[in-house]
């Protein structure tokens, strides 16, 4: 990206950042909730899922506020990891660490949500509990799905902590440690519900 | 007590250094057997090597090579990996540092030769952010505006970078695959860009970090606050002027 004019390089790096909170980041807030009705029962699910159908103009949001956004920060992301530095093993101080897994959790992230969607979104079967209770049933799926979200919501909330820098709105030492713990109580809360809702596909309809 | 007491029992300084003949040689390491003197620091026992440039087991060998110049750590010349951390070898005191003590070239710039390395590349960063106040005219331009003194406070912290390259040394994102200019090159365009004479130029200096290498290379691992030999707050710094950058790139966007 050497040869790039002035500045696109920096509009890219600031796109990536922000497509990650807005809008692919209120996107898994929203997943996540719209999972959690499974732990209320299989109809309530399938309530939830239809009220999504229900939208109009769903083909043309999904593409433009969550197919492309998602892709644009997912390569745009890999990119970022390949270009970085990786030094923790020398200089551990924990945000270097957290810059590492920051990385590492974007990856799996990326490998996690094609797969997902691929047995999912693309499989051209009704999304619906019970298509999802089939896919958990597989050991190996279901520890697929656990790592998922706890690498996608780590990535998420440590995201957070990263994009309040990026856009200079946690600028003290103080800012950032406080912001930092709160960020890893955002990751343990959202994760622990996504893990609920996956264990909870688990029980037949 | 017990600390000095030992210490004071050793009778030599075990050092281990990465050497290297020239910029395009291949690196070795040698092991360097220094006289243990109270008090002494990594530049006492360089010292020691270049009156008698002999290794561990009595070989003579090329004595070692570094750079150095205010010995109390305010100048930044002789900025080098001691024991796995970049630091000034001035201020590396012997007592306090785990033996053998092992000395690298800080290897994210070019290696002269031994502990020498080429840090063109930080001055070249300080051009590209202009990180200097332009005063010069063709004719007297009076006094400048005054600094508030809340300001000026913060900002001597800034001014206080004499530019030695720890930051650099040990930031993840300034490598081969990168053009990150450095944190120390963004601090230094906050600090001129708070001065009240300084900020007259400031759209240059954002204008440089949202170009080649600028602010958005930074990732946030902060390892530059960590080894900063001033305790600059360099990550402060950072955010503050994603901050400015950020408002300035919008802000030129809409007036456009």
């Amino acid at each position: 990206m050497a040869q790039m004019k002035p500045h696109t390089e920096y509009l890219l790096r600031r796109l990536h950042t922000l497509s990650g909170v807005i809008p692919v980041g209120l996107f898994l807030l929203e997943h996540l909730f719209t999972n959690a009705t499974a732990t209320k029962g299989a109809a309530s699910f399938n309530n939830a899922v239809d009220a999504i159908q229900s939208i109009p103009l769903l083909p043309y949001i999904e593409f433009f506020f969550i197919f492309l956004p998602l892709v644009y920060h997912g390569v745009v992301g890999l990119y970022v990891a390949f270009t970085s530095g990786y030094n923790a093993g020398k200089y551990s101080w924990w945000r270097n660490v957290m810059f590492v897994l920051q990385r590492i959790t974007g990856i799996i992230t990326f490998v996690f949500i094609i797969y997902h969607t691929w047995t999912t979104r693309f499989s051209g079967k009704a999304p619906t509990f019970d298509m999802v209770h089939q896919l958990v049933s597989n050991p190996a799926y279901l520890w697929f799905m656990i790592i998922g979200v706890v690498a996608a919501t780590f990535h998420f909330a440590n995201g957070m902590w990263s994009f309040c820098v990026h856009w200079g709105i946690t600028v003290g030492a103080r800012a950032q440690r406080v912001t930092a713990y709160v960020s890893m109580l955002l990751f343990v809360v959202l994760a622990g519900i996504g893990i609920d809702a996956i264990l909870a596909f688990t029980h037949s309809a | 007590m017990t600390q000095t007491a030992t210490a004071t029992a050793k009778k030599t300084v075990h050092l281990i250094i990465e050497r290297q003949d020239g910029p395009n040689s291949k690196p070795y390491t040698q092991e360097f057997l220094v006289d243990y003197v109270p008090g002494m620091n990594v530049i006492a026992c360089l010292m020691a090597i270049q009156r008698n440039p002999v290794d561990k087991d009595g070989n003579p060998v090329a004595p070692v090579v570094w750079e150095m110049n205010c010995l109390e750590e305010v100048c930044g010349a002789c900025m080098m990996v001691i024991n796995g951390k970049p630091r000034q070898a001035c201020s590396a005191i012997v007592d306090q540092l785990e033996q053998p003590i092992r000395l690298k070239p800080a290897r994210t710039f070019p290696v002269v030769r031994d502990l020498i390395v080429d840090r063109s590349r930080m001055f070249d960063a300080l051009k590209r952010v202009k990180a200097w106040i332009p005063i010069d005219g063709t004719y007297d331009l009076g006094p400048g505006p005054r600094m508030p003194e809340v300001d000026r406070q913060w900002a001597y912290e800034l001014s206080r970078c004499f530019t030695c390259g720890a930051c650099v040394e040990a930031c993840p994102n300034v490598n081969e695959r990168t053009s990150f200019i450095g944190p120390f090159a963004i601090s230094q365009a906050r600090l001129f860009n708070e001065h009240p004479t300084g900020k007259m130029h400031r759209q240059e200096r954002l204008e440089a970090l949202m170009g080649e290498g600028g602010i958005h290379e930074c990732g946030n691992a902060q390892n530059c606050v960590q080894v900063c030999p001033k305790g600059i707050p360099l990550t402060t710094s950072i955010a503050a002027m994603n901050r400015q950058v950020n408002a300035y790139a919008i802000g030129s966007w809409l007036k456009k």
